[in-house]
């Protein structure tokens, strides 16, 4: 590889925070017409890349050079004048403004003084012609689809800075059309030269389109290679970061037998995920398994009602219900710790007792209120059985570590007796001993005969408790494994299998 | 139809039907008499909707307008009756203060990080008691060039005048529309409406823009209390009260939304018409109280915040299902 075909390259990039290192000695050249993904799981390290690259976050050390120069961006601004454009997968362009006036903000033509808008537009019709998108350009561009937003403010971008274009999750949130009519552009800019970094969490859409894959890992590189020679189960094992002989085996629950209590047939929403199929039995453990963005918090909050399924049936012991609402959920003795409990899951000026009592409190209605002495109860008697450590259940919630707070959200959902239990990374940020107690909490809950879904990226703790595991990939559900086919091989071959993408 | 010209249409339907309804019982109501007049009352309070436009524009909101409106009002008083200056140069004088009255309130709530809400309020306070400083009596102006300017009129026929306070409006309207639509700074204050993070990530000049556009409005503010001292020939403090919600009434029926990024500056002058037409069908009815005025505009006030709503939820479905 010669240097000079080089246009971007960043050389021991080193950024830290309190506490943590996020970027460790990292090196990342991009070529001249190249695709070049990023990839990594979250935490790896990716995003703050891109934004020391994009003069977001300034580094601590490194060295960046583009077109051979050696470059410090201050701001975004800075960066898109130096050359390197960014696009994400929030469109972060004015809806309220006409399409000319989004591509030209800052730049429009004028004469005399003003605006010169009729030259704005057929500027802006001329830009998009090289895209291939025939618009109403003074329509606001909140009329059009996000696909055709994200377009706009790639032509933006590329039309700012020129040489390197950054793009970060851009296919997120599109449909298989619409990723066609992206990489349409994408190759073709890149047949002009530009070196394009792609960031993305589906697999597939990298090997379409990338010509070279870098892996971050723990804020380190794991390597860079290219893609034609680097099969789908290397490049997992790259991410995930464990060898597949390395597995481990532990003592797992068997599998349950009987009728299921919970059926979904058919399930699914578009742009979520694709239709699927679930049973949960009493006393069951299924796991879900995927890589991030596979659509396993989707299938969650779909179940759970915080998004409405537009297509198929939901079935409990049989007879047919209707789960709408996370109201019309907890109404079914339905359960879910979400992910993010900082925005989703506690609310941090509430002390540890207020935070327990309330979805209890909700299923309940506010017309009748659960006495102090109740609530004191219910708090007391969770905070010993789950061993959270707090000095006492008027403290603040967000006062509490990690892991305690995770534990106080359990809690909160087991006040409610659950019948059906959803987890969403119960594990994720919290310290090794709490993650151990959540995985015994699991398994005595599916003892007392609960079902429980649990998603984790952890396979090793997923293997150790599921009585069967759900893989999901590109937001389908693509395998099942049970028995004891329920190992971290299985599951690794299972999300890198590549010929029978779901049907969606 | 693109829907960003509803909420105006709407306002132009419902001004001229409401017209059309008043002309049908008092046919008197359509002469250019009535207008002139129409033009004339409103002089003030459509001048200091136009910046109280560009302002809601950029999502923000100036509550400090009527205050400042009573303090040029009584510095004029006080100069010219007490100073002996000049009042054209009484103007810029005022006009210099009040403009930099708004920007540094635009400084502040850019660089503070504060509410605008907050900031016009307190600077609602610091202009009344300004003016209470200056004086606390109503001060009438006997400048003889007061005269010579209230005597400035074009006739249009019918008997109608178009005084030069009434066609200063027309004039700051006009140059208004171009500001808004035709510059740089324009688009930058819809911009700023739109979401100050992703205008600032898009290389809008934040700090800049929302001095300036406070700035804009203490400029008008200024021309308002002006065009109000040539209109009533006296300075008072307690003058003008409320006259910052009467101008965010007028941009709101004229069809911007309260939360910025959308909306014309035209439509704030047919707001103001509306409100000008109710007041002089009351006159014209005489036996109504003046009351019916805010009870009318209350309703459409209402009528047009759920129009809005409306508008928002439809646009947000069809988003989704695209």
């Amino acid at each position: 590889m010669q240097t000079s075909d080089n246009i971007l390259s960043a050389s021991r990039i080193e950024k830290g925070f309190p506490g943590t290192r996020a970027l460790d000695k990292v090196d990342f050249h991009l070529r001249r017409g190249e695709v070049h993904a990023l990839l990594g799981e979250n935490g790896a390290g990716k995003s703050t890349l891109i934004k020391c690259l994009t003069g977001a976050y300034r580094r601590d050390g490194g060295s960046i050079l583009l077109d051979g120069a050696e470059v410090d961006p201050r701001d975004t601004f800075d960066a898109q004048r130096l050359g390197i454009g960014t696009v994400y997968q929030e469109v972060n362009l004015l809806p309220n403004l006409t399409v000319a006036e989004n591509l030209f903000l800052g730049r429009q033509p004028r004469r005399f003084g003003m605006i010169d808008t009729k030259a704005m537009n057929r500027r802006a019709r001329e830009l998009l012609a090289e895209y291939e998108l025939e618009l109403d350009v003074t329509r606001d561009l909140a009329s059009y689809s996000v696909a055709i937003q994200q377009v706009v403010a790639i032509a933006r971008a590329v039309d700012l800075s020129g040489k390197v274009l950054i793009l970060d999750e851009p296919t997120a949130s599109l449909d298989a059309h619409e990723v066609a009519m992206l990489f349409r552009i994408v190759r073709r800019l890149k047949a002009r030269g530009l070196g394009i970094v792609f960031i993305t969490h589906f697999l597939e859409q990298v090997y379409e389109i990338a010509d070279r894959i870098t892996v971050l890992r723990n804020g380190q590189v794991v390597g860079t290679r290219d893609t034609a020679e680097l099969t789908r189960r290397d490049l997992i094992a790259m991410m995930i970061g464990r060898e597949l002989a390395a597995e481990i085996q532990s003592a797992r629950p068997d599998a349950v037998e009987g009728e299921p209590r919970y059926s979904f047939r058919n399930y699914g929403r578009r742009g979520h995920v694709a239709p699927f199929d679930l049973d949960v039995r009493a006393g069951e453990v299924v796991g879900m398994a995927g890589l991030l963005g596979s659509g396993r918090t989707e299938t969650a909050e779909i179940l759970f009602g915080a998004h409405r399924a537009d297509s198929g049936t939901a079935e409990i012991d049989g007879r047919p219900v209707n789960l709408s609402s996370p109201r019309a959920a907890i109404r079914r003795k339905f359960g879910f710790c979400p992910e993010d409990r900082k925005t989703a899951g506690i609310v941090g000026d509430l002390s540890v007792r207020e935070n327990i009592v309330l979805a209890l409190q909700a299923r309940r209605g506010w017309t009748r209120p659960i006495s102090r002495a109740e609530q004191n109860r219910l708090a007391d008697h969770y905070i010993r059985a789950l061993d959270i450590r707090t000095a006492d259940r008027e403290k603040p919630i967000k006062l509490l570590s990690g892991g305690n707070q995770q534990k106080a959200i359990l809690a909160r959902w087991l006040a409610t007796e659950p019948e059906l239990l959803i987890l969403d990374e119960p594990t994720r940020g919290i310290d090794v001993g709490a993650h151990a107690e959540i995985v015994r909490l699991i398994e005595t809950l599916r003892e007392k005969g609960m079902s429980l879904i649990v998603i984790s990226s952890e396979l090793e703790e997923l293997v150790a408790y599921s009585t069967r595991i759900v893989v999901l990939r590109d937001r389908a559900h693509v395998a099942e494994l049970s028995g004891d086919r329920i190992t971290a091989h299985q599951i690794v071959e299972a999300i890198a299998a590549a010929n029978e993408r779901g049907a969606s | 139809m693109k829907q960003k010209y509803l909420p105006l249409t709407a306002t132009i339907l419902i001004f001229l039907l409401s017209y059309a309804l008043c002309v049908a019982q008092y046919p008197n109501m359509l002469s250019t008499r009535v207008i002139g007049n129409l033009l004339t009352d409103n002089a003030f309070l459509g001048i200091a909707a136009v910046g109280m436009t560009f302002v809601i524009l950029s999502g923000g909101i100036d509550l400090s307008v009527g205050a400042v409106i009573a303090f040029t009002g009584v510095f004029l008083a006080v100069v010219l009756e007490h100073g002996g200056m000049h009042p054209l140069v009484a103007f810029a004088l005022v006009l210099a203060i009040t403009t930099a009255f708004g920007a540094l309130m635009g400084a502040i709530i850019h660089y503070l990080e504060m509410p605008a809400f907050i900031v016009t309020l307190a600077g609602m306070f610091l202009a009344r008691g300004m003016a209470f400083v200056l004086s606390i009596d109503s001060i009438p102006i006997k400048h003889p060039f007061y005269a010579t300017l209230k005597g400035l009129y074009y006739k249009l026929p019918g008997g109608g005048r178009i005084t030069l306070i009434g066609g200063l409006m027309l004039a700051v309207f006009a140059i208004g529309i171009l500001i808004a639509h035709r510059t740089r700074f324009g688009t930058n204050v819809y911009a700023l409406g739109g979401g100050t993070a992703t205008a600032k990530l898009m290389g809008v000049p934040v700090a800049a823009t929302t001095v300036r556009i406070y700035a804009l409005s203490g400029l008008l503010a200024g021309l308002s209390g002006i065009v109000f001292s040539l209109y009533t020939s006296a300075g008072y403090s307690l003058a003008a009260v409320g006259v910052e919600l009467d101008a965010i009434t007028a941009v709101v029926i004229g069809g911007t939304l309260l939360t910025g990024g959308s909306g014309f500056v035209a439509g704030t002058l047919v707001g103001i018409f509306i409100q000008g037409l109710i007041q002089t069908y009351i006159t014209f009815d005489g036996s109504l109280s003046s009351w019916w005025t805010k009870i009318l505009i209350g309703l459409l006030l209402f009528a047009f915040i759920l129009l809005q709503k409306g508008i928002i939820r439809v646009s947000r479905h069809e988003r989704q299902r695209a």
